[in-house]
C-alpha cells in the first residue's frame, strides 16, 4: 500500500491543489441537480435566517436609544417609556424566534441533501468499480483504489455539508451587515473597513508561510506510515533477526522530523486567528472612540454604536470562515477530482449485442491462434492452439510467469484476447455475456478470499439461490463438513474481517465447497492444493475427481504429484506449449516436464 | 481517557503556561466591554473627548497584550499536542517491537497500524483544539459571569435563570447526538470495509456472476451509513438554534430589566451594553464548549485503543539473569513434553510433544493442516512460550536466555517471504550486520539468489520495493534463506518456506544446505515428501499429537498416516 492519505487529509488543503478546479466543482454540484428544489427552498431558509439575524442589533439598538433617550429624560424629571421599550422588544422576541427556526430548517434540510448526494457519490463509484477491467485492479495496490472510494469520499462528504450553508450564510451576512453599517453611518463603516486589508494581508502571509511546514508535514506523515506498516508487517523476521533496536531507531528519526514539521505548521496556522483577532478589536476600540466622539458631538444616537459594535463583531467571523471555507472548498475539490478521476476510467468492453447462450455445455473448449500480452507491446502468449474435449481433464504446468494463470483470466474474460479466439461449444467466448460465460465455470483460486459474515454465506456465495441443505452437501463434498462442525459455533461461525479465525488450509476448503456447490460446467482450479497439507488434500483429490468427473476442468498445480492422472498435461514456458501428453508420454518424450518431474524428486547429492 | 494523563506529564509546564495566558487573553477580551461601558458612561454622558481617546489607548494597550497572550498559546498548543503525537507513536512502537506473536496477533496487523498513525492523530488534534479553543470557553463563561455580576448583581439574575436551560439543552441534544455519532463511525467503519472485501475479491465476485449481489451488501451498508448521519445531523441542527434562542431571549431580558433599573437610578445604560455583550461572550463560550461533544466520542474512542497497545502485557520476556550456552555445545534443540494453547483457546494446537535433534541432523516434520507443524517451530526462538513442559536450546531451557543471545543462534525462514525496503544487500546483512562481502556473497549463491541478482543491472544494490513488490515470490524467499544463511546460525529453521521455489531450484537449494549445514541443526515444515525424505529424523504430527517419528523407510512401515501422504505423493516404484 503506498502513501495512505489516512491522518493527514485533515491538513490536505494545504496541499493537494485540484487540476481543473472549475470543471470539478461544476460536475460536483451536479450531483446536487436532482435535489435542486429543496436546495433552492434550503437556501430561501439560509436568506431568510441570515436576514433576520442582520436585523436584530438594529433592533436591539433601537431598544438601547430608547432606553438612553429615557435615561437623559430622567435628569429633567421624565423617564423611560416602558411601552415603547416593550414593543421593540416584542418585535425583537419575534425576530430572534423567526431566525432560529429557519436556522434549523435550512440545516435539516441541508443535512438530508448533501448526504443522499453523498450516497448517490458512493454508489456511483461502487457500481463503477463492478464495470472496470481487471487490468485496473491489477495494476493498482488495493490501498491505492481504496484511499479514493473511502477517504476521498468521506473527505467530500463532511466538508460538502458543511461548506454549502456556511458559505451562503457567510456571504449574505457579509453583504447584509455591510449594507446596515452604511445605513447606520457611512463614517464608522470607513473606520471599520480600514482594518480589513490589514487582516487580509497578514493571514495571507501566514498562510503562505505555513504552507511549506503543512507540505513537510504531509511528506513525513508518509513516511511514518510506511515504515509502520512495514515494519508491523514484517514483525515475526524483525523479532527473528533482532532487528527491534535499528528499526526503532529508524521510527524515531522519521517520528522527529514530523514532529519538527507537524508543529511549526500547526503554530504557524494558529497565528492567524490572533491576528485577526486583533485587527477586529483595533476596528472595535476604533469604533467605540470614533462612535464616542460622534454621540457626545451628537451626530449619532447611542443605540446606533451598540448596534454597530454587534455587527463588527459578526462581520469579523463571516469573513475568516468563508477563507477557512475556500480552503475547504478546494480540498473537497481535489478529493472530488480523484473521486471523478475513477469514475472517467475506461470501462470493459460491453458485451456483444447479440449474445449467443449455450443452453446445454458440453465443454469443449478451443484455442484458436491466441494472442495476448497484459503489455501490447510484449506479447505474453504468441499463437497458441490446444483444444480441449468434453469431459477432460486439463493440467498446465510449467515455471513461474510461463502464462498460466494468465490462461485462466482469459478464458474467464478477466482480460479479452489480442489476436485469435477462444471458442466453448464452438462459439467465441466473445459472443457471449460475461455472465454467461462465467456462469459456466466454477473456480478455485490461490488466494483464497471470504468476506466477513458466517462460514454458511460465505460457502453459499458460490451459487446464492442454494438452500442450507446443499450447502451443507457442499461443504461436505469439499471435506469441509467435518472440520466446520467442531468450529465454535459450526455453520453459524463469523469468519472476521481477513478470516484469520480459521486456517489457511481452512480457508481453501471453503472455497472449494464454495466451487462445488456452484455446480459449474467447467472447472478451473489455480494452484488451490498449494497450501492444503498433502493429507488434505488427499481427501480433497478424491471429492475433486467425483466434481471433475463428466466436467471440462483446468488445473494448475505447482506439485506435478497432483495432476498425473490428467488426460492431458500442457507444458508451458515463456507464453509457449512446448510440451502437450499424458504423463507417461511425457515422461518417454524426455523432455522439459521430465527435468521438471525429476527435480521434484531428485535426491539431494550429499543424501 | 484519563489513563492518557501520564503522557501529558512531561507537558505541565507548559499547559500551565497555556491556561495562565488563556486568563490573561480572556482578561483583555472581557475587559475591552467594560472599558467600552466606561466610554459611554464617563465619556460621552458627558463629553469628555480626551477620557474617550484615554480610554481608547488602554483598549487598545489590552488588544495588543491579549493577540501575543493567543500567538504564545498557538506556540505552546501547538508543541504540546505535536508533542503528545509524537510521544504516543514513539510509546506505541517501542511496545509493538516489544510483543511477542501472540501480542501481536490479538490486535492485527491492520488495527496495529491505524493505532499508531490515525487514532493519534485524532488525539492530537484533539488536544490542540482543547489547548487553543476550549480552555477558553470555561474562562470567557466564569469571567463574563463575573463581569456581569460586578456590574450589576440583579441583572445577573437573568443569567442565572438561562444557564440551567442552556445547560440542559446542549446536555440533551449532546445526549441524542453523542451515540448517533458513535454509530455513525461503525457504519462508516462497514462501508469501508465491504469495499475494501470488494477490491480484494474482484476475481471471486466476477467468477461467480456476483456483481449485483455485491452492489446490494455495499448499497445497504451506503444507504444505512447515509440514514444514521442525516439522524444525526439533523440532531446538531437542532444545538446552535436552541442556544442562540435561550441566550437571545436572555438579551431580551437583560434589557427589559436593565431598563427598570436605569429607571431606578441604579444603573447606566454603558453598563447595560456590558452586560449584553458579556452575556454574547457567554453564549460563544457554551457554543466553544459544545465542540467538545462533537470531538468527544472520537477521540475517546482513539484514547481507549492507543492505551490498550501500551497497557497490554508482554508475554515473552527475558529473564532477569539470562544464562548463555556453553561454547562447546552447539546446534541441539529438545522438546520435553511440551504443550501449548494459544491465549484463549480451550484446546492446545500441540501436546506433549518431545523430540531432540542435534548437530549436523535434519529434522522434518509433517502432517495436516492445523495439526500444529508450525506451532512447534514458533516456539524453538520464543515467538511464543510454551504452556507446559520445556524447550531447550544447547541444553539450556529457551526461558532463560536473553532473546536476544536465544534469536542469533537461530536462522529461521518464515512461511512467507518478507523482505524490507532498501537493497538486495540491506535486506541479506539484515541477518548480521557486520557480515563481510564475501559472507554476504556466500550466502547469496547458497540460496540459489546469484543467478537472478547477477541479471540485475546493480546486482546487490539493486533496490527492494516496500514489501519487496518488485520481485517475484520464488526470488522473495531465496533472498529470505540468504539472509537466514548470513548469520551462518547453529539452528536453520524452515517454515515450510520451499513451496515458492519451482522443483528445480528447491532440489538445488537442498543440496547446497546439505553441504552447508554440517555443523548445524536443520528443522525443516514441509508438505513434498520429497523435500524431507532423506531427513535424519522426520515428525508426524496428527492433530496436535506426535504419531510417529522415525526415517522415511522406517515410517513407511510403522505410521499409516505418513504412508498416506507419501502415496499420494509418490509412485509406486518410489515407495518401494
Amino acid at each position: 500500500m503506498s502513501m495512505r492519505m489516512g491522518p493527514g487529509r485533515h491538513q490536505a488543503s494545504h496541499y493537494g491543489k485540484p487540476k481543473d478546479f472549475k470543471g470539478t466543482l461544476k460536475r460536483l454540484l451536479g450531483y446536487l441537480k436532482p435535489y435542486r428544489v429543496s436546495l433552492g427552498v434550503a437556501i430561501l431558509f439560509i436568506l431568510l435566517a441570515t436576514l433576520f439575524s442582520i436585523l436584530s442589533p438594529k433592533v436591539l439598538g433601537m431598544a438601547t436609544t430608547e432606553l438612553f433617550s429615557g435615561f437623559q429624560r430622567m435628569a429633567t424629571g421624565g423617564g423611560i417609556d416602558f411601552e415603547a421599550v416593550g414593543r421593540i422588544l416584542i418585535v425583537l422576541g419575534i425576530i430572534y424566534l423567526l431566525s432560529a427556526l429557519f436556522n434549523y430548517i435550512q440545516q435539516y434540510m441541508i443535512a438530508g441533501i448533501s448526504q443522499k448526494t453523498m450516497y448517490n457519490l458512493r454508489k456511483d463509484v461502487d457500481e463503477k468499480l463492478a464495470k472496470l477491467p481487471l487490468n485496473y485492479f491489477d495494476t493498482r495496490t488495493y490501498g491505492e483504489i481504496l484511499s479514493r472510494v473511502t477517504n476521498d469520499v468521506d473527505t467530500v462528504s463532511t466538508s460538502f455539508q458543511q461548506s454549502i450553508s456556511q458559505l451562503i450564510t457567510s456571504v449574505a451576512t457579509v453583504i447584509g451587515i455591510l449594507v446596515m453599517m452604511l445605513v447606520i453611518s457611512p463614517w464608522l463603516s470607513l473606520i471599520a473597513l480600514i482594518t480589513l486589508p490589514l487582516s487580509m494581508l497578514a493571514s495571507m502571509k501566514v498562510v503562505k508561510r505555513s504552507q511549506g511546514f503543512f507540505k513537510g508535514q504531509q511528506i513525513s506523515i508518509g513516511e511514518l506510515n510506511g515504515h509502520v506498516e512495514e515494519m508491523y508487517t514484517g514483525h515475526e523476521v524483525i523479532k527473528l533477526y533482532g532487528r527491534e533496536k535499528q528499526v526503532t531507531e529508524e521510527f524515531d528519526k522519521i517520528n522527529d522530523k514530523l514532529f519538527d514539521n507537524a508543529w511549526k505548521a500547526q503554530f504557524c496556522s494558529s497565528i492567524i486567528m490572533p491576528i485577526i483577532g486583533f485587527v477586529g478589536n483595533l476596528g472595535y476600540i476604533l469604533v467605540c472612540v470614533g462612535g464616542g466622539v460622534m454621540v457626545s458631538a451628537g451626530m449619532l444616537p447611542l443605540g446606533d454604536i451598540q448596534a454597530f459594535i454587534q455587527y463588527l463583531r459578526q462581520f469579523n467571523q463571516p469573513i475568516s470562515q468563508t477563507a477557512n471555507i475556500a480552503n475547504i472548498i478546494q480540498s473537497t475539490v481535489a478529493a472530488a477530482e480523484r473521486i471523478f478521476e475513477v469514475l472517467d476510467e475506461q470501462e470493459e468492453v460491453p458485451d456483444t449485442d447479440h449474445p449467443v447462450k449455450l443452453t446445454s455445455v458440453k465443454g469443449e473448449v478451443v484455442f484458436e491462434n491466441v494472442t495476448f500480452g497484459y503489455d501490447k507491446e510484449h506479447p505474453l502468449i504468441k499463437n497458441l492452439n490446444f483444444s480441449v474435449k468434453p469431459g477432460q481433464k486439463i493440467a498446465i504446468v510449467g515455471p513461474t510467469g510461463a502464462g498460466k494463470t494468465t490462461l485462466v483470466n482469459l478464458l474467464m474474460r478477466f482480460y479479452d484476447v489480442d489476436g485469435g479466439r477462444i471458442l466453448i461449444d464452438g462459439v467465441d467466448i466473445m459472443d457471449m455475456t460475461r455472465d454467461d460465460l462465467r456462469d459456466m465455470f466454477g473456480m478455485v483460486l490461490q488466494d483464497t478470499w471470504s468476506f466477513k459474515g458466517t462460514i454458511r454465506e460465505n460457502i453459499r456465495y458460490g451459487d446464492l439461490g442454494q438452500n442450507d441443505k446443499n450447502v451443507v452437501k457442499a461443504a461436505d463434498a469439499a471435506y469441509a463438513d467435518h472440520f466446520i462442525r467442531t468450529l465454535p459455533g459450526g455453520y453459524e461461525m463469523i469468519l472476521n474481517e481477513d478470516a484469520s479465525n480459521i486456517s489457511q488450509g481452512q480457508k481453501q476448503l471453503l472455497t472449494i465447497a464454495r466451487a462445488v456447490l456452484s455446480d459449474p460446467s467447467i472447472l478451473i482450479l489455480d494452484e488451490a492444493t498449494s497450501s492444503v497439507d498433502t493429507r488434505t488434500e488427499l481427501l480433497i483429490q478424491k471429492a475433486m475427481n467425483k466434481l471433475t468427473e463428466g466436467r471440462t476442468s483446468f488445473v494448475i498445480a505447482h506439485r506435478l504429484s497432483t495432476i498425473r492422472d490428467a488426460d492431458c498435461i500442457l507444458v508451458l514456458k515463456d507464453g509457449d506449449i512446448i510440451e502437450t501428453g499424458s504423463h507417461e508420454e511425457l515422461m518417454a518424450q524426455g523432455g522439459f516436464y521430465k527435468t521438471l518431474y525429476n527435480s521434484q524428486f531428485a535426491q539431494p547429492e550429499a543424501g | 481517557m484519563t489513563k492518557l494523563l501520564r503522557y501529558l506529564r512531561p507537558f505541565t509546564k507548559g499547559i500551565v503556561l497555556v491556561v495562565l495566558l488563556t486568563f490573561v487573553s480572556g482578561f483583555a477580551d472581557l475587559s475591552l466591554p467594560a472599558l467600552m461601558s466606561n466610554i459611554i458612561d464617563k465619556g460621552v454622558a458627558t463629553g469628555n473627548t480626551g477620557y474617550i481617546f484615554t480610554m481608547g489607548a488602554l483598549m487598545l494597550a489590552l488588544a495588543l497584550l491579549g493577540m501575543a497572550a493567543t500567538i504564545v498559546v498557538g506556540y505552546f498548543a501547538a508543541r504540546i499536542s505535536t508533542g503528545l503525537g509524537r510521544d504516543l507513536r514513539k510509546g506505541i512502537f517501542r511496545k509493538v517491537e516489544e510483543f511477542a506473536l501472540a501480542e501481536f496477533d490479538t490486535f492485527g496487523t491492520s488495527s496495529l497500524i491505524t493505532r499508531t498513525t490515525n487514532d493519534v492523530q485524532q488525539l492530537q488534534m484533539f488536544l490542540m483544539m482543547l489547548l487553543r479553543v476550549v480552555i477558553m470557553a470555561p474562562i470567557l463563561c466564569v469571567g463574563g459571569i463575573i463581569m456581569t455580576l460586578a456590574k450589576s448583581a440583579s441583572l445577573s439574575l437573568v443569567v442565572v435563570v438561562a444557564v440551567p436551560f442552556l445547560i440542559f439543552m446542549v446536555m440533551m441534544i449532546a445526549n441524542r447526538a453523542l451515540p448517533l455519532s458513535k454509530s455513525m463511525q461503525r457504519k462508516l467503519d462497514r462501508v469501508n470495509m465491504v469495499m475494501r472485501e470488494k477490491l480484494t475479491g474482484i476475481r471471486v465476485i466476477k467468477a461467480f456472476n456476483n456483481t449485483e449481489y455485491e452492489k446490494g451488501r455495499f448499497d445497504e451498508a451506503n444507504k444505512d451509513l447515509t440514514q444514521t448521519t442525516v439522524k444525526m445531523q439533523r440532531t446538531m441542527a437542532l444545538l446552535m438554534p436552541a442556544v442562540m434562542v435561550i441566550l437571545n431571549f436572555s438579551t431580551i431580558g437583560l434589557m427589559w430589566f436593565g431598563g427598570l433599573r436605569i429607571q431606578a437610578g441604579a444603573m447606566m445604560v454603558g453598563d447595560v451594553m456590558a452586560v449584553v455583550q458579556y452575556v454574547m461572550q457567554i453564549m460563544m463560550s457554551f457554543v466553544m464548549m459544545s465542540m467538545v461533544f462533537v470531538m468527544m466520542p472520537r477521540a475517546s474512542a482513539s484514547a481507549e485503543r492507543i492505551m490498550e497497545v501500551i497497557d497490554s502485557q508482554i508475554t515473552v520476556t527475558d529473564p532477569e539473569q539470562p544464562r548463555r550456552a556453553p561454547e562447546d555445545v552447539k546446534g541441539s534443540v529438545e522438546f520435553r513434553h511440551v504443550t501449548f494453547s494459544y491465549p484463549g483457546a480451550p484446546e492446545p494446537v500441540i501436546k506433549d510433544i518431545s523430540f531432540a535433534t542435534a548437530k549436523g541432523e535434519t529434522t522434518a516434520i509433517i502432517g495436516s493442516t492445523g495439526s500444529g507443524k508450525s506451532t512447534i517451530i514458533k516456539l524453538i526462538p520464543r515467538l511464543y512460550d510454551v504452556t507446559e513442559g520445556e524447550v531447550l536450546v544447547d541444553g539450556i531451557n529457551v526461558r532463560d536466555y536473553a532473546q536476544k543471545d536465544l534469536r542469533a543462534k537461530i536462522g529461521y525462514i518464515p512461511q512467507k517471504a518478507v523482505l524490507f525496503s532498501g537493497t538486495i544487500r540491506s535486506n541479506i546483512l539484515s541477518g548480521k550486520e557486520d557480515a563481510t562481502e564475501e559472507d554476504m556473497r556466500a550466502a547469496a549463491i547458497l540460496s540459489q539468489s546469484m543467478e537472478f541478482i547477477e541479471q540485475k543491472e546493480e546486482q546487490f544494490d539493486s533496490p527492494i520495493a516496500q514489501g519487496g513488490t518488485n520481485v517475484s515470490g520464488g526470488q522473495k524467499q531465496r533472498l529470505s534463506i540468504a539472509r537466514a544463511a548470513v548469520r551462518e546460525p547453529e539452528i536453520y529453521i524452515f517454515d515450510d518456506s520451499f513451496s515458492a521455489l519451482d522443483f528445480k531450484t528447491d532440489a538445488a537449494l537442498r543440496a547446497a544446505l546439505k553441504k552447508k549445514t554440517q555443523d548445524a541443526a536443520v528443522i525443516i515444515v514441509a508438505q513434498r515428501i520429497s523435500t524431507i525424505m532423506d531427513a535424519d529424523r522426520i515428525l508426524v504430527m496428527d492433530e496436535g499429537q506426535l504419531i510417529g517419528v522415525g526415517t522415511h523407510r522406517e515410517l513407511l512401515n510403522t505410521c499409516e498416516i505418513y504412508r498416506e501422504i507419501a502415496s499420494s505423493q509418490l509412485t509406486a516404484e518410489e515407495l518401494a
